[in-house]
């Protein structure tokens, strides 16, 4: 991947910014809905798969209602899964106790740990991006101050997003020295690795202290003000309402097997 | 009373890493006037220009912005009479869009959607803006997003205009717009610049920084022109005063 794809970040507030069903929805009613989403899929047992499949439609239909193009949110599961690759690859190595047979091959129940691992992933890191992707950070920011949620909070997960793009944008103009400089070689020694990663920090915090400064001359005190403020109408409390109901019974019955039944008439 | 005047006593600042960056300095600016902060690199001039919204507190000495000494309790009365305009757009420029970056500061202020949406129409007008206002300040030019920055402080309604290095990275359209909008202001302006054409053309006086303290205040022209003092301080004469006066 390019650097230049991690100055992407600023792809999700145009997406913010698109107007769809999705995307008129409150902010609230979306938070609520993908924070019990999030919490019905780790909910889960560790070797159910099947039972997820459902809650894939969450996601799906909020990118389709919100006509969110797959492709970016895609890529920004990609670019997180190294991190759950490397937590879920030990499972394999440390469960190696046969959990079902597909043929003449033997799965054992950490191969099938690891996939439910991913596949909660996929599900949780795309719905969190899908809601991102029709809320907005900042209106998602202020959703969740109006949800009570402590303001302390909410300003680390602003300023969070906020220097992503700082260190996005301080990366990308060191990586465009180094590719000029650099002869044509991607390979750089270990060395060098160090200092650009060290200095990408102490530009990164310069920047963000230059960032803060010019919010506090403007008056911030600490809380993030948008101009257009949501208000809470009867389609958003459909909204939740539908969802819940569906995770509830998602959660309760395992859809995927029983619909397998329903056309098949074959009991697992 | 009037909200325009800056008047600063007898200034220090040392930073914590034992720079001694402003020694004693004072200098009163009078309402409307529009001044110019000139110096080498290292003078002093943008943590001079930090202190006028108390975003640095003074060590030794007095701001006074409108005759009231800037203190912690008068801290946002100043930040609402001084606007400041970073040298870097990008670093002043973090919301989604151009309309709620020049939003963030008038909200912050109190004030209801209603007036800030008029706030926002109208200091994006001013800057020609106004057609930019949906889109987000990264997609911007380099002139276009320090037209917005401008206007982001202008929306704030300042009494007094401080901005640092308002011309680095223009094109010459670009810094000849910013010259005729700096032109059009009557606030109180204080502008830190190396561009000494500039000043030629915005500002009717020059204070002159070197190594923390003023080494100069007076008339533009007059102190621009005098070779001695401006290669003595680590300056050179702008092009259109040696043109005017080539001895």
């Amino acid at each position: 991947m390019r650097v230049e794809d991690w100055t992407e970040v600023g792809r999700m507030d145009e997406l913010g910014r698109m107007d769809s069903p999705a995307h008129r929805l409150d902010a609230r009613a979306k938070a609520v809905v993908t924070l019990a989403f999030i919490g019905f899929v780790a909910s889960f047992p560790r070797h159910a798969i099947s039972a997820l499949t459902p809650f894939l439609l969450y996601p799906v239909v909020l990118i389709a209602l919100g006509h969110i193009p797959v492709r970016p949110i895609l890529k920004k599961i990609l670019l997180a899964a190294p991190f759950v690759l490397v937590i879920g690859i030990f499972n394999p190595v440390m469960d190696r106790q046969p959990f079902a047979t597909v043929g003449p091959f033997i799965v054992t129940g950490g191969w099938v740990s690891f996939v439910s691992i991913m596949f909660r992933f996929v599900l949780t890191v795309g719905a969190a991006l899908a809601l991102v992707a029709c809320t907005g950070m900042y209106r998602l920011g202020a959703g969740m101050g109006q949800l009570g949620v402590p303001r302390v909070f909410v300003m680390q997960l602003l300023f969070l997003y906020r220097y992503l793009f700082v260190v996005a944008d301080e990366g990308l103009k060191m990586m465009r020295g180094v590719e000029l400089r650099s002869g044509g070689t991607r390979a750089l020694r270990l060395g060098v690795y160090g200092s650009l990663i060290g200095h990408l920090l102490l530009r990164s915090m310069d920047r963000a202290e230059r960032v803060y400064r010019a919010m506090v001359v403007r008056g911030f005190d600490g809380e993030i003000r948008i101009l257009r403020q949501s208000s809470f109408r009867w389609t958003d409390w459909a909204f939740v309402c539908g969802c819940l109901s569906y995770f509830i019974v998602a959660r309760i019955w395992n859809l995927a097997n029983e619909l397998g039944v329903l056309l098949t008439g074959i009991t697992p | 009373m009037s909200h325009h005047i800056v008047e600063v006593r007898d200034l220090f600042f040392n930073y914590p890493d034992g720079t001694q960056a402003l020694k004693g300095v004072s200098f009163r600016i009078e309402h409307g006037g529009a001044v110019a902060l000139v110096g080498a690199n290292g003078a002093g001039k943008s943590t001079l220009l930090l202190h006028l919204n108390g975003y640095l507190p003074a060590m030794r000495g007095v701001v006074r912005i409108g005759e009231v000494p800037l203190m912690r309790e008068t801290v946002s009365m100043a930040r609402r009479a001084v606007g400041m305009v970073f040298q870097d757009p990008d670093d002043q420029l973090f919301m989604p869009t151009v309309a709620e970056d020049v939003a963030f500061g008038p909200l912050n202020a109190g004030l209801k959607p209603d007036q800030v949406e008029l706030m926002v129409a109208t200091a994006l007008e001013r800057v020609g803006m106004a057609h930019v206002r949906a889109r987000p300040p990264y997609r911007l030019s380099a002139g276009e997003k320090r037209a917005v920055a401008i206007a982001t402080v202008l929306a704030m309604t300042p009494d007094i205009l401080v901005m640092d290095e308002p011309s680095s990275n223009l094109d010459s359209r670009a810094r000849r717009r910013l010259i005729e909008l700096l032109r059009s202001f009557e606030h109180t302006r204080i502008i830190a610049t190396h561009d000494l054409e500039l000043v030629v053309e915005v500002c009717s006086r020059v204070i002159m920084l070197d190594r923390g303290t003023v080494v100069a205040d007076g008339p533009a022209k007059e102190i621009l022109s005098n070779e001695a003092l401006m290669t003595a301080h680590g300056l050179e004469c702008p092009h259109i005063l040696r043109h005017l006066h080539p001895h």
